[in-house]
């Protein structure tokens, strides 16, 4: 990239009229969020291609190493705002698994039903947006359509569409209500139909296939390479999923199968998503069968003080932070250590990689984000093609950039 | 292969590089020295085919508590997807004052990155990196975030801030309302 980089800054040779730059973003609609990409074109052929992030950094990982276990679950909503369910699980997991800390067997169905809905909701706008960014505008609101039906269900789930917050540390917040199962039923029994209408707009659609196959297209050592994961990777027909290969939560009791791709090109991620979907749908379905009665919340999960009550008298204040922090390190079972642990979210791969001296917060915690390696791969896609087909594979590598800047 | 295998058939191979062996949670980590990491991730990719880069990142041991080597170093999560095995490698850099190892992106393109945000938060440099710029934050920032001693809180500013006030004020100077009121006035008057 160094060379290819440097003319970036380097003014177009004189006489070259065909060849002239573009800054794509990071207000153009298209990008999916603030994503600058600076373009080195031939006519409409991409040359170079230079992705530039950072407008979203908010130094989360920094912001951590200050904040107790307890109270970083909240930064892990604005990760992946579009599927916070599932980073909250994933952080959860990886938490609890510094602190040996048991998850009741309801909790974890409850946090794979809750990973699935999101998972659905992720790739629904992303299909909105994809098909919108193609062209195809009716795609957008049908996906719109189903999607709503389940923030309305986060809405009554636990009071937030966008930021759940839905599990704690041992467990998940609330208990579902018999309402949400039945709605969520209903929801679940609709769905199949649905995705079937969405494959009748776009399936036998000659500008959807015309702009997608063979557009993008990278082969599975590529992908492994450019360190894709997701359905970015299994489109390329590798099949690594983390929740077959080292399952979390209650998925090694789930039964459904992870579609892969052949050609790695955009219509094979297309294909992939659009059967996860269904797979989805089916894991939903088993969660509403299988679901065990029991408590939701580990009985030796940490503490959250809350402030009292406001109709009563307080005589104890709202604790102070240090007691807060003191409430996770009396647990003996709290020690020194290292973990990684990956989760599949929607985008593909989300690890959190932390380093505990006992101290009651992280000493470090890393967030590996599949946004921000997806981004980077855009820069050996994107050359050579034409700028029509960037937007698609942008499109198509499904990013978010909260998720990216961190 | 377990893991615990792979990394005394890597203490067998670097037995020069190889500083420990540890398990924690059931992770195995092997804390190596940061000379030979290449060719340590070579014969993993190669040998056990551990071809996918979880995680790679920095870490500053300034102040932590319990028992650690060096001051910085630099992790390395690699995984097997045939044979669904993980191994973590645990570079150590001795040279606390200009912290530098060889970067890994001849074996995986997708290290760039990774190592660029390393290089940007934690301020390790990495040998023969393509392109080594700072990347989550801006050009001009000073410092490295993720270090333990990055000053939080303090007088002095970032410097492009002043550069940015200034130009806020230039634009305040044209006061649209008045603009507005004005022209109003003179066609009341017509």
């Amino acid at each position: 990239m160094t060379t290819e980089a440097a003319t970036l800054d380097l003014p177009v040779a004189q006489g070259d009229e065909d060849r002239y730059r573009l800054r794509l973003g990071p207000q153009h609609p298209a990008t999916h969020g603030v994503l600058r990409v600076d373009l080195e074109l031939d006519g409409e052929t991409i040359l170079d291609c230079v992705p530039q992030v950072g407008y979203l950094h908010r130094g989360f990982e920094k912001l951590a190493e200050h904040r107790t276990y307890a109270q970083n679950l909240v930064l892990t909503d604005r990760l992946d705002y579009i599927a916070a369910m599932a980073n909250n699980v994933g952080y959860c997991e990886a938490v609890e698994k510094l602190l040996a800390i048991e998850v009741p067997e309801r909790a974890q169905f409850l946090r794979v039903m809750v990973c699935e809905m999101s998972r659905i909701s992720s790739h629904l706008l992303w299909l909105a947006t994809h098909a919108l960014d193609i062209g195809a505008m009716t795609v957008f609101l049908y996906c719109f359509r189903e999607r709503e039906v389940l923030l309305e269900l986060f809405a009554e789930l636990c009071g937030a569409r966008l930021t759940t917050t839905y599990t704690r540390l041992g467990g998940v917040r609330q208990d579902v209500s018999h309402a949400i199962m039945m709605k969520l039923e209903r929801f679940v029994d609709a769905f199949p139909a649905c995705i079937e209408e969405y494959e009748t707009l776009i399936d036998t659609n000659r500008i959807w296939l015309k702009r997608t196959i063979g557009v993008g297209r990278v082969s599975a050592e590529k992908a492994v390479d450019l360190c894709l994961t997701g359905a970015s990777l299994r489109g390329s027909g590798v099949d690594y999923d983390i929740r077959k290969h080292r399952p979390y939560a209650a998925y090694d009791q789930m039964e459904f199968e992870i579609p892969l791709g052949e050609t790695g090109d955009t219509y094979a991620r297309y294909r992939c998503r659009m059967e996860e979907l269904r797979q989805s749908n089916y894991i939903l379905k088993q969660c509403i069968e299988k679901l065990p009665p029991g408590p939701i919340l580990g009985s030796d999960a940490p503490d959250l003080v809350m402030p009292a009550k406001p109709g009563r008298k307080v005589e104890v204040e709202t604790p102070a932070r240090s007691d807060l922090i003191k409430l996770i390190e009396d647990r003996d079972v709290y020690m020194e250590g290292d973990v990684y642990v990956a989760t599949e979210v929607p985008k593909g791969e989300l690890g959190f990689y932390f380093i505990s001296d006992s101290m009651g917060r992280p000493y470090r915690m890393h967030i590996r984000s599949p946004s921000f390696l997806h981004i980077g791969a855009l820069a050996s896609l994107g050359r050579g093609v034409m700028i029509a087909d960037l937007i698609a594979i942008i499109g198509t590598l499904d990013v978010v950039l909260g998720e990216c800047d961190r | 292969m377990e893991p615990i295998r792979i990394a005394e058939e890597i203490e067998k191979k670097f037995p020069c590089s190889v500083l420990g062996i540890c398990e924690h949670k059931g992770q195995v980590s092997v804390v190596v020295d940061r000379s030979d990491i290449v060719a340590m991730c070579q014969f993993l990719k190669s040998g056990h085919k551990m071809n996918h880069l979880n995680c790679l990142c920095g870490v500053d041991n300034l102040t932590r508590k319990g028992k650690y080597i060096e001051r910085f170093e630099v992790i390395y999560q690699l995984y097997s997807i045939e044979n669904h095995i993980s191994l973590r490698l645990k570079a150590q850099i001795r040279d606390s004052a200009h912290p530098i190892i060889d970067s890994i992106t001849s074996l995986w393109t997708g290290a760039d990155w990774l190592e660029r945000e390393t290089y940007d938060l934690v301020g390790i440099m990495f040998n023969n990196h393509p392109n080594l710029k700072r990347i989550l934050t801006p050009e001009d920032w000073q410092g490295h975030p993720l270090r333990k001693d990055y000053v939080l809180r303090g007088d002095t500013e970032w410097q492009g801030l002043e550069e940015l006030k200034e130009k806020s004020r230039k634009l305040r100077r044209f006061d649209f309302h008045s603009a507005h009121v004005k022209q109003g006035a003179a066609s009341d008057d017509d």
